[in-house]
């Protein structure tokens, strides 16, 4: 991922916070690490959520191989006051929206829908970029001594 | 597959902890849950049975320090080790940066390990990994049970290519943080040396 594209995608989040009325909205990779969040994310322990997403992501995918279907692209799970949506976002990432009475599961997919284009482009944008250059990774600039130094007690 | 994080400057990487069942996966990371400080750590989550057999995973985030002003953080990840389980191993294969290879020590294990072994292997190269070029530490674990086969029998037939290896009672911590030390040096300089992320 380049900075200026982690931007863009940070700012998607952000608007589809708005515009859906979210609680909250996060980005996930699909192996389950964090990649951008937006809204009242600070009492929710953000890692875990992203982590037991993927792996519900990966299980439904799992399932829809066995039954010979495309990757199920959505999920919805209702709570008494908390309910998420679960989108595939170009089958690259998770875009995970918690909302509550303050919206609706039709506002939040009709605003989900144009983000998830938003980031696929995005996203195809990161992939064509990445077959051409390098990012600016900070990976160049370790040194092994950095890296000694990590653990050393 | 590791990820950078420029805003929250955060190197993330994925571990996971192979190997068969009752090998002492889940134990490692509980050992190193309860001696992590509360700061390094997140919340250990177990996706269990009722009999506390792995279900799906256990994962257990951890913080090991910065570099360059990056916090370095590690997803530590075990798979569920019964042979069945064998769908839900591959889904926790996807994106990992490190493996490490749980070995039971004990006699009467030894086929289960060759038999894990040979499917972390293949389910790698489902996932399009080689093992021979991923970061990868084989643990001797159970090394204080009286039944535990001599090492030299249990380095032939679980790590012919030599790869750093280490002696371990997840009971009672030996060899643990050894273990974990030794992948996560060896993620971080496979990511230098392919300088990508």
């Amino acid at each position: 991922m380049f900075p200026e594209e982690q931007r863009q995608i940070a700012s998607v989040c952000q608007r589809l916070h708005r515009d859906s009325n979210a609680k909250a909205v996060l980005l996930i990779g699909r192996d389950g690490q964090p990649i951008a969040e937006a809204g009242e994310v600070g009492e929710i322990d953000v890692t875990s959520l992203s982590s037991l997403t993927a792996g519900n992501v990966a299980a439904t995918g799992g399932i829809s191989k066995i039954l010979r279907e495309k990757d199920f692209t959505s999920q919805f799970h209702e709570g008494e006051k908390t309910h998420v949506h679960i989108t595939l976002v170009a089958g690259r990432a998770i875009l995970v929206v918690l909302f509550d009475e303050r919206s609706s599961l039709g506002l939040v997919r009709l605003r989900v829908r144009k983000a998830t284009e938003e980031m696929g482009r995005l996203f195809e944008q990161v992939a064509r970029k990445a077959a051409t250059q390098t990012g600016p990774s900070i990976l160049n600039e370790i040194t092994d001594a950095d890296i000694d130094k990590l653990f050393n007690d | 597959m590791s990820f950078i994080n420029y805003s929250s400057r955060e190197i993330n990487c994925k571990l996971v902890y192979y190997g068969p069942g009752l090998g002492g996966k889940t134990t490692n990371l509980q050992f190193i849950y309860a001696r992590t400080s509360p700061e390094a750590k997140g919340k250990m989550i177990s996706l269990a049975t009722e009999t506390e057999r792995t279900l799906f995973f256990d994962f257990l985030p951890l913080s090991l320090g910065e570099i360059r002003g990056f916090k370095t953080r590690f997803h530590l990840y075990t798979v569920p080790g019964q042979v069945f389980y064998d769908a839900s191993r591959k889904l926790i294969l996807k994106g990992v940066d490190g493996v490490i290879f749980v070995a039971d020590s004990q006699n009467e294990r030894m086929e289960a390990n060759i038999e894990s072994l040979e499917n972390l292997r293949l389910n790698l190269a489902e996932q399009g990994y080689n093992l021979d070029k991923l970061p990868y530490i084989v643990q001797y674990n159970k090394r204080d049970l009286p039944n535990a086969a001599p090492l030299d029998e249990l380095r032939q037939l679980l790590n012919p290519t030599k790869v750093p290896e280490f002696e371990a009672c997840a009971t009672t911590g030996v060899g643990v943080f050894e273990t974990l030390k030794a992948i996560a040096k060896s993620v971080l300089t496979e990511l230098r040396r392919g300088g990508g992320g």
